[in-house]
């Protein structure tokens, strides 16, 4: 497979030009999405326009100097800010909004020369893990679209394993960019908090958000995430900490590195194809010269509950200004400005986000503010110890990214906590912090992707793309998606 | 813990959501389930612990938020109010606010 170094290095000799690339990924997007649903806008016009510029600066010799992703197309979740083109966060209550500034991830891609050629569709305010949440129905798994991609990134997802575009933009919550790439057979990377800037990322759980890069290949995520990674004046939860040099990172041996692996999680409610992909990883991982070693996270069992505390109260604060006063969808006929807000805010959210904003509007309540939240945030610091205390022994902890593989559609949808609990691997980074990737690691017997998921100490995403690339280029996954371009 | 239908009501005017007769009916149940299950939580003492302050990391903590306290460039009035429902003489326009 090609990677974006590669791509960008044809493209400066002229073997290959913007417009090629562009309206490949272009085509391929508007083809497939009556099948996917993947894309909600496909700007065509400005991808175009954007790709024949950069040829002409090409063609000039005034690229030389870009940074790596010259001429590469790539998709962006619709709960990333890009000016001119609609953000909807799949939902009613934002519908076309257009925002007027460009999110500092996007501009940063911008600089870099990638043409972005369309929005992809999620849950609603990227609330779910199978995208039935979106308002404008979900996205279909590229390996079997009787089932879902997962979520709440389910479009990038989509994309890049329909090998629309190679890499895309996502959001990640508490696991709705990795459990969707193990679910679509792609690279999913959630980098520590404060590593990628969340200016132009539509809040949802603010503590625990961070945007995340999809890609086939850990070298072409390692590519992307060197580029939008860094500390923003705009968004204060960015950390003065140097970005190092993923991609050459990526590239190094792993030889006597430590993972660690928890039995106690490759337990109870663990699929077991799923369960035996991981154990092969794990042999995997020992045959590439790394040395595993077992670690327990005491409080991993309490995440679940954590999380769905500490992500509600803080979307149900987040989520207050969607009132219909200053742009958005707002309802007709309110006479008073409470109907109003209460009517545009009913016919505007979703069944689940609307439930979501009630538990958190619930916990953060007169006198149950010490019993959910603070007792929530104190379970937080267990979760945050445990895995300090982890990453003393080893270097980064193995898991599976989810407990099973692409569920069908319609099964879960009626029992929200059965739904919650497919996050039962990825809630612990976000809650924790630290980063983590998602690995594809093998297909089930009906032919869907498994993910194994590497979580490490904070910064050290050079690593996880490490662990990742050798695992890749030792076990490559051998097969596509069933839709494909 | 329980939560009955009148408590779903009164979640909901907090929460400024209008909440129909069947989504009460269906997220009293969903609610009180998922409620119970966080409720989890109680089997631990956690009296000696620290709250967590969010996903900061240490090195997050120690970097300086503040900038200069200088003039920024900003939207602007035309711009900031191009996608309002109700734009009226530079102003957002709202229904009445007493009833």
């Amino acid at each position: 497979m090609t990677t974006i170094a590669e791509k960008t290095e044809k493209l400066a000799r002229g073997e290959t030009s913007a417009r090629t690339e562009v309206e490949a990924a272009l085509n391929a997007a508007k083809k497939l999405n009556d099948e996917l649903n993947a894309f909600l806008e496909i700007d065509r016009g400005g991808a175009l326009k954007r790709a024949d510029l950069i040829d002409e600066k090409t063609k000039a010799g005034e690229t030389r100097a870009l940074p790596g992703l010259n001429g590469i197309p790539i998709a962006i979740k619709d709960n990333i800010c890009v000016r001119g083109m609609q953000t909807s966060c799949g939902s009613r209550i934002l519908g076309p909004y257009k925002p007027p500034y460009n999110a500092t991830a996007i501009d940063r891609l911008l600089d870099a020369g990638a043409v972005i050629i369309g929005k992809t569709n999620c849950d609603e305010f990227a609330m779910g893990s199978s995208n039935e949440n979106s308002a404008f129905g979900p996205v279909k798994n590229p390996w079997d679209t009787s089932r879902v991609p997962g979520g709440s990134s389910g479009g990038s997802a989509a994309a890049v394993a329909a090998g629309i575009v190679p890499v895309a933009l996502g959001s990640d919550t508490g696991g709705s960019v990795r459990q969707p790439a193990s679910l679509c057979g792609v690279i999913g990377v959630k980098p520590t908090y404060g590593r990628v800037s969340r200016y132009g990322l539509v809040a949802f759980g603010s503590s625990l958000d961070q945007i995340g890069v999809f890609a086939q290949t850990a070298v072409d995520a390692a590519t992307v995430l060197q580029v939008i990674a860094g500390r923003d004046t705009h968004d204060a939860t960015t950390a003065d900490v140097p970005v190092s040099d993923y991609l050459s990172e990526s590239k190094r041996d792993i030889a006597g590195l430590r993972i660690g692996v928890s039995r106690t999680l490759l337990g109870e409610g663990l699929d077991t194809e799923v369960r035996a992909a991981i154990e092969k990883a794990i042999d995997a991982y020992r045959a590439l010269g790394a040395q595993i070693v077992d670690v327990e996270l005491p409080h991993a069992k309490y995440a679940i509950a954590v999380y769905y505390i500490i992500a509600t109260a803080e979307a149900s604060s987040n989520l207050a200004r969607y009132d219909g006063v200053r742009y958005g969808f707002r309802a007709e006929e309110a006479p008073a400005l409470r109907e109003m807000y209460r009517k545009t805010r009913d016919e505007g959210f979703g069944a689940e986000v609307k439930r979501r904003i009630m538990l958190g509007t619930y916990v953060l309540s007169a006198g149950y503010y010490d019993a959910y939240y603070l007792k929530a945030q104190q379970v937080r610091t267990l979760i945050k110890n445990d895995f300090a205390t982890a990453f003393a022994n080893c270097d980064a902890v193995l898991t599976p990214t989810a407990p099973g593989p692409a569920f069908r559609f319609g099964e879960k949808v009626d029992d929200p906590l059965a739904m919650y609990l497919n996050d039962i691997y990825t809630v612990t980074a976000n809650l924790a912090g630290i980063p983590g990737i998602s690995v594809p690691c093998g297909l089930s017997t009906e032919g869907l992707p498994i993910g194994v998921q590497l979580l490490g100490p904070y910064w050290s995403e050079g690593l996880l793309f490490r662990l990742a690339h050798a695992y890749q280029q030792a076990h490559p996954l051998n097969a596509q998606a069933k839709v494909h371009a | 813990m329980p939560i009955s239908e009148s408590d779903i009501e009164k979640i909901a005017q907090l929460a400024h959501l209008e909440i129909t007769d069947d989504e009460r009916r269906m997220f009293a149940p969903q609610m009180a389930e998922i409620v119970t299950y966080v409720e989890q939580l109680n089997e631990i003492d956690t009296a000696a612990i620290e709250p967590a302050l969010g996903g900061l990391t240490p090195e997050g903590e120690r970097t300086e938020a503040s900038r200069a306290d200088e003039v920024q460039p900003s939207l602007g009035q035309a711009v900031a109010l191009e996608q309002a429902p109700d734009p009226a003489s530079g102003h957002f326009r709202v229904p009445k606010v007493l009833s």
